[in-house]
């Protein structure tokens, strides 16, 4: 009996970009326009205009395949072609070349809660649900009570989904998902909503899915922990490509030693082992705190970050430190601060273990992404291990004062710190 | 080996899509049970407005026609009755094109996250419309009921009828939500279609009043054909079978346009939606 449960052959998906429209979609109306306006100007400018147009590989040439009973996770930096690879495979979108062979029932979660309505019962939600995933009626009565345990929403039954905060609504969409008994289960990043606790209950039902009864499933996340645990092997793609396809950890490895990257949920204590190893330096874990929380990814800056960054230094160190960098998403430097700025000269460092804290004030990122990078080095020397430095994703909110014009939006900039303005006639 | 194979490649029309189709059939229903629910959960006045909107229309197409205009009814039934004989499957149409065109946009949410072929959505949002007509077809057996009028036993014809009517909503519905998703403002074009089509369709008035040598082309309106049929089986009125066929080939050209443009464009739904 052949094993392979999925075939890839060259996949490829392109994207068409335009860059003039600022509108999500085209209307009518624009196409007329500018049909009308082309008839006007023979040979000037073809109607598909090639500089307003780009094409965008989302995939490219991808080929694997995977075995009946594996789980897989997949693993990329946002934007390497993870969530369209997974739309592919669940035919939610086609692919512009290549083929793929599926044997077998695929069931996809690609959203928690897809075709939920507000309006309607737990009750009635569970039904909706579980068609729009793919079950029959008769399957989710079997099931029905299941779901309902597990998702601890007993007493809510016949309340609106709408009166359910938020963690009862994930708890219960997650719950419907995971009954299903695909041959195939495929798993976006859903598991980023919901409590710790709730998370593992949701990763160890996945693990009982695939492992106990065989079922093939592939998971996206950037939660490395997560896919440590549950996964067997991994993809790891980059810019639309296959970069590594191995043992999990391996992947995870790959993964980490070419971006150093975190998501905010790992525990870095237990994926330092992955970096490079340092004769001098060993990094133990890097903590957010906001408001004495510890946090995970999501900030506001109307609120300082306190940061600690925690290691060990093996033997005596002059002018060893820890700097920070704040990145936009595309790598550039907002600002740089090193941990012995404020004593203007160099700390010499006994051997053992240290805390270097930070504080980044209140009313000063701006509501965007920026990549967090720690390096780490002796100064004039030389740049201890990991060399290019660990980054963490850190999406802002905006809560505080800021450059807003006019309309309440946050305008432009990668930084925003509220300046004092002066306007005076001076006739 | 397996009868599950599924393969994936660009641009693949699948052998298996209407086998799908019946396989996701418990979707449509419990879609379409969605829908319904919804909308009448939601408003009080949903009910209520299913009657008051044909009967508000009846009133004053009976006033403007009958009393004003002076047009007169051939099979000698109320005018009242007539009228609204013409009204059900006019209404009927308008409300399921405007739901079935609408119908994408609306469940954007699932086109993007889930498979299942996308036929469901329109051809689901469609029988919301179908219970309206029910509440409305109640109208009828009370005004029936009120004008002392004993309909023809042909009355037991009308699901044809009916069939026909959601058949003519369905092939341009489709074309039209596929559109929609695409070129977003072709919805405003759906209450143009309607406020037009109430003029040009024989609401108000019999379509016998119609000149004899306009009669075939006017039948190219796929509803002239159903309200013709509709007061064929309650008032007995002479059907006119030339444009009656005309109008049932119309919404086969239709529902056939339709569903082709659907399917070409279906696969491309999520990247645009």
């Amino acid at each position: 009996m052949s094993d392979t449960i999925i075939t890839v052959e060259n996949l490829s998906k392109c994207y068409i970009i335009a860059h003039e429209e600022r509108e999500r979609y085209t209307s009518l109306r624009d196409v007329m326009t500018r049909r009308v306006k082309n008839a006007f100007s023979f040979g000037k400018s073809s109607y598909k205009n090639p500089s307003s147009q780009e094409e965008f590989w989302a995939l490219k040439d991808l080929n694997f395949e995977i075995k009946r009973g594996d789980r897989v996770g997949i693993i990329g930096r946002n934007g390497a072609g993870k969530s369209t690879l997974l739309k592919i495979l669940s035919r939610i979108t086609e692919p512009t070349t290549g083929r793929v062979t599926i044997d077998g029932r695929v069931a996809s979660l690609l959203e928690v809660g897809t075709g939920f309505h507000p309006e309607l019962t737990g009750r009635e939600n569970i039904f909706l649900n579980g068609a729009i995933l793919g079950m029959s009626r008769a399957e989710i009565r079997v099931k029905f009570d299941e779901i309902v345990a597990f998702a601890e929403v007993e007493k809510f039954l016949d309340t609106p989904v709408k009166r359910y905060s938020s963690g009862m609504y994930v708890r219960l969409a997650f719950a419907v998902a995971a009954h299903m008994e695909p041959e195939i289960l495929i798993v976006d990043e859903v598991l980023a909503v919901g409590d710790a606790q709730f998370q593992k209950k949701c990763l160890g039902k996945m693990e009982d899915v695939s492992r106990n009864e065989g079922r093939t499933v592939l998971f996206v996340s950037h939660n490395m922990q997560a896919l440590l645990s549950l996964c067997k092997k991994g993809i790891y793609l980059i810019g639309g490509k296959v970069e590594t396809i191995d043992e999990i950890n391996q992947t995870i490895n790959s993964y980490l030693s070419q971006s150093n990257t975190f998501n905010s949920h790992d525990d870095l204590t237990s994926l330092t082992t992955a970096l490079k190893s340092d004769e001098d330096f060993k990094l133990k874990n890097i903590l957010f705190y906001q408001d004495s929380q510890r946090i995970f990814g999501n900030v506001v800056n109307g609120k300082e970050i306190q940061i600690e960054v925690h290691y060990e230094l093996s033997n005596k160190l002059n002018g060893f430190r820890v700097f920070l960098d704040v990145c936009d998403p595309i790598g550039s430097i907002a600002f740089r601060s090193f941990h012995d700025e404020e004593t203007g000269r160099h700390l010499d460092m006994e051997p053992g273990r240290y805390v270097s804290k930070v504080t980044i004030p209140a009313d000063l990122l701006a509501p965007i992404s920026y990549d967090f990078r720690f390096l780490f080095g002796i100064h004039n020397i030389r740049m201890t291990q990991p060399e290019e430095g660990i980054s963490f994703r850190i999406n802002v909110e905006q809560t505080g004062k800021y450059n807003e014009a006019y309309n309440g939006q946050y305008t432009a900039g990668m930084i925003c710190p509220p300046l004092k303005w002066e306007v005076k006639s001076i006739n | 080996m397996n009868t599950n194979r599924i393969i994936i490649e660009p641009g693949r029309t699948e052998q298996n899509y209407w086998r799908d189709l019946w396989l996701f059939r418990e979707l449509f229903y419990i879609l379409s049970w969605r829908d319904i629910k919804v909308r009448y959960k939601q408003t009080v006045i949903g009910t209520a407005w299913s009657i008051i909107r044909p009967l508000l229309t009846t009133i004053i197409f009976t006033i403007v026609f009958s009393r004003v205009a002076k047009l007169g009814e051939p099979s000698g039934a109320p005018y009242a009755i007539m009228v609204f004989a013409g009204m059900l499957p006019w209404q009927f149409f308008a409300n399921a094109l405007s739901e079935a065109s609408n119908s994408l946009i609306g469940n954007a949410n699932l086109v993007s996250k889930v498979y299942f072929p996308r036929m469901i959505i329109p051809a689901s949002s469609i029988i919301t419309s179908l219970v309206d007509f029910a509440i409305s077809f109640l109208l009828l057996l009370a005004m029936m009921v009120f004008y002392q009028y004993v309909p023809d036993v042909k009355i037991l014809l009308l699901p044809v009828f009916i069939l026909m009517a959601l058949a003519a909503a369905f092939g341009v519905g489709l074309y039209i939500t596929a559109l929609n998703v695409k070129y977003r403002d072709f919805r405003y074009i759906i209450p143009f279609i309607v406020q037009i089509g109430l003029y040009i369709t024989p609401v108000g008035f019999s379509s016998s009043l119609v000149p004899e040598k306009w009669r075939l082309w006017y039948s190219l309106n796929p509803m002239v054909g159903v309200v013709d049929g509709f007061r064929w089986c309650i008032l007995d009125e002479p059907m006119y079978r030339p444009g009656f066929f005309i109008s049932v080939f119309m919404i086969v050209l239709f529902l056939w346009v339709g569903v082709v443009y659907f399917r070409k464009t279906e696969k491309s739904f999520a990247d645009n939606i």
